[in-house]
């Protein structure tokens, strides 16, 4: 043991690899690797009838993806891009008011419960927090309720439930919490010399917004872009329980690997939303928005 | 406080409307875990306690969770030694490699969980393994890691090495050192970075999914089974309303050990 701890004293390198090696080998094996033979099997083939892997070379399933049933993979992949893009967009309307407030306008002391308040819904089941937009969007629902009273509604309607639209909402509900957060650190860093000088030079809000507050918040945002885009890229749980027959990417990827029982198809699909997202976080690190976050 | 009243105003209402917002949902569950019926519907059909009465008795998802905490407790003590071993190796050393090391240990939590779960999927049926709590604890310590690394790496930047070294010139042996000097001042982030992997571990569906056996029902993986089935809706909600009160003291414990830090949750890099 003596002898043993003399070396490391000796040889830094040795205690360099002492505490990264454990960690750098499990990513290694269980992620890089992983990773590695994800892209193998969507070049492998399955027999149809056996359901065993056959690992014959081919591109086979990327062809299916880009030219295969009529454009239904093409359309998939465009409408899980396009849906990730606006619940994207809402979750940043929605925590610039939140993160200003919380930052800035509410008192200090506030801040700390306000913080705990956004991180709190986190901490409560995923799963039960998407289904419970089934119980407030559903036909004998809150929204149904609410709207029939109201005389907006002649009756209950089930046009809320089981659509895109319903599917935008849960996720814009869950992920926010994965905006705010970066976008509050943000907009508390910006010093409060920079928005008086823009008021003593006569501009307004807008302009102070457009030109102090939204550059500044841009780490912010593109942290927060990089969590909510990439989760809801890959999420099947909100499609499955209130989209109805909706279909996404993560879905159909959860299909291959379950029921439908088509690795190397559902790899291939896999490594299309890999290849997405690396390209996603190659453009928000080019851009140098990264640098603060 | 600042800015005008109109200021004040306009953002308090607004940001008052977006935690009605995040917390409708959560309202739902507690008020229908309630419910005397089993439908979910509105107005509130009436009162009762039956549900919980019912968890009492009913094995399938204590089961479920004592496997969730055998699996989140496992996957966090993997991830504390991984994570805060790498963290020192960040804080101590100059290496080739540093910034793809980096890279490679936040990708996990950056990339959704399904491409997680189905890399290592395959990993496992090309190694030819079988699915069972053993698989889904390595992929949740892998999503794991990067949660006590940003918390401790965060902590040791701040400590002042000028310690460590006072400790050393005075005498005492690498292991006093580490136990009496370094241990106590990383200690808050240990704890904040373990809480977290437990909770993420606790709570995971995506990379569960593809690694679970067909034996392996985590809380998570029977509460989706459960929503299929109508009639064990208001036990579902019953169970969310207890992992909700079981997390709320947890919640609050981080945040204290936390305050003054840089919040560790959500933090891309």
């Amino acid at each position: 043991m003596k002898r043993f701890s003399r070396f490391l004293y000796a040889h830094p390198g040795g205690r360099l690899g002492l505490l990264l090696g454990p960690a750098a080998l499990w990513l290694l094996v269980f992620y890089l690797i992983a990773l590695l033979l994800l892209l193998l099997t969507s070049l492998w083939q399955q027999d149809v009838f056996t359901s065993e892997l056959v690992r014959n070379w081919t591109l086979d399933n990327y062809d299916k993806i880009f030219s295969g049933q009529d454009g239904l993979w093409l359309r998939i992949y465009g409408r899980t891009l396009l849906l990730a893009a606006i619940v994207t967009v809402i979750d940043i309307a929605l925590a610039f008011p939140l993160g200003w407030f919380m930052a800035r306008v509410a008192p200090p002391r506030w801040r700390t419960l306000l913080f705990l308040a956004v991180v709190v819904p986190l901490w409560s089941s995923i799963l039960v927090r998407i289904f419970a937009w089934r119980t407030i969007l559903g036909s004998s629902g809150l929204l149904n309720e609410f709207l029939v009273d109201l005389g907006v509604l002649g009756g209950p309607s089930s046009a809320f439930l089981y659509n895109e639209t319903a599917i935008v909402l849960t996720w814009a509900y869950v992920w926010l919490p994965f905006m705010v957060l970066p976008v509050f650190t943000a907009l508390e860093k910006i010093p409060d010399s920079l928005l008086e000088a823009s008021r003593d030079l006569g501009a307004g809000a807008w302009p102070t917004f457009r030109s102090i507050v939204f550059p500044l918040a841009l780490p912010g945002v593109v942290a927060g872009s990089i969590f909510v885009f990439s989760l809801t890229m890959g999420d099947f749980v909100a499609p499955q329980l209130v989209g109805g027959g909706s279909q996404v990417l993560g879905g159909a990827i959860k299909d291959r690997f379950g029921v439908a029982a088509d690795y190397p198809f559902g790899a291939a699909l896999a490594t299309l939303t890999l290849a997405t997202l690396m390209g996603f976080l190659f453009v928000s690190r080019r851009s140098g928005a990264m640098e603060n976050a | 406080m600042s800015g005008s009243r109109a200021e004040r105003w306009i953002f308090g209402v607004t940001s008052a409307l977006i935690y009605a917002f995040l917390y409708l949902p959560l309202a739902i569950i507690v008020l229908y875990a309630f419910n005397e019926s089993t439908v979910n519907s509105w107005p509130f059909p009436g009162f009762s306690t039956r549900w919980f009465d019912r968890l009492l008795n009913d094995p399938s998802p204590r089961d479920a969770a004592w496997l969730s905490v055998q699996i989140a407790l496992f996957s966090t003590i993997f991830a504390l030694v991984l994570g805060t071993g790498l963290a020192f190796a960040f804080a101590r050393f100059r290496f080739r490699g540093r910034e793809a090391l980096n890279f490679a240990v936040t990708l996990p939590i950056i990339l959704p969980g399904v491409i997680t779960g189905v890399a290592l999927a395959s990993f496992f049926l090309f190694t030819g393994t079988d699915l069972s709590i053993r698989t889904v604890i390595v992929g949740h310590t892998t999503f794991c890691i990067v949660l006590v690394f940003n918390n401790v790496l965060a902590r040791l930047r701040r400590v002042a090495r000028s310690q460590e070294e006072a400790s050393q010139d005075l005498g005492a042996a690498g292991w006093q050192t580490f136990l009496f000097v370094t241990f106590p001042s990383i200690r808050r982030a240990l704890v904040a970075g373990a809480l977290l992997a437990f909770a993420l571990s606790f709570d995971e569906i995506a990379v569960t999914f593809f690694l679970a056996g067909s034996d392996t029902t985590t809380l998570p993986l029977w509460v989706l089974g459960a929503l299929r089935r109508t009639r064990d809706l208001p036990e579902v909600n019953a169970v969310a309303t207890v992992i909700l009160a079981i997390s709320l003291p947890m919640i609050a414990a981080a945040a204290y050990l936390m305050r003054g830090e840089e919040p560790g949750i959500a933090r891309a890099e």
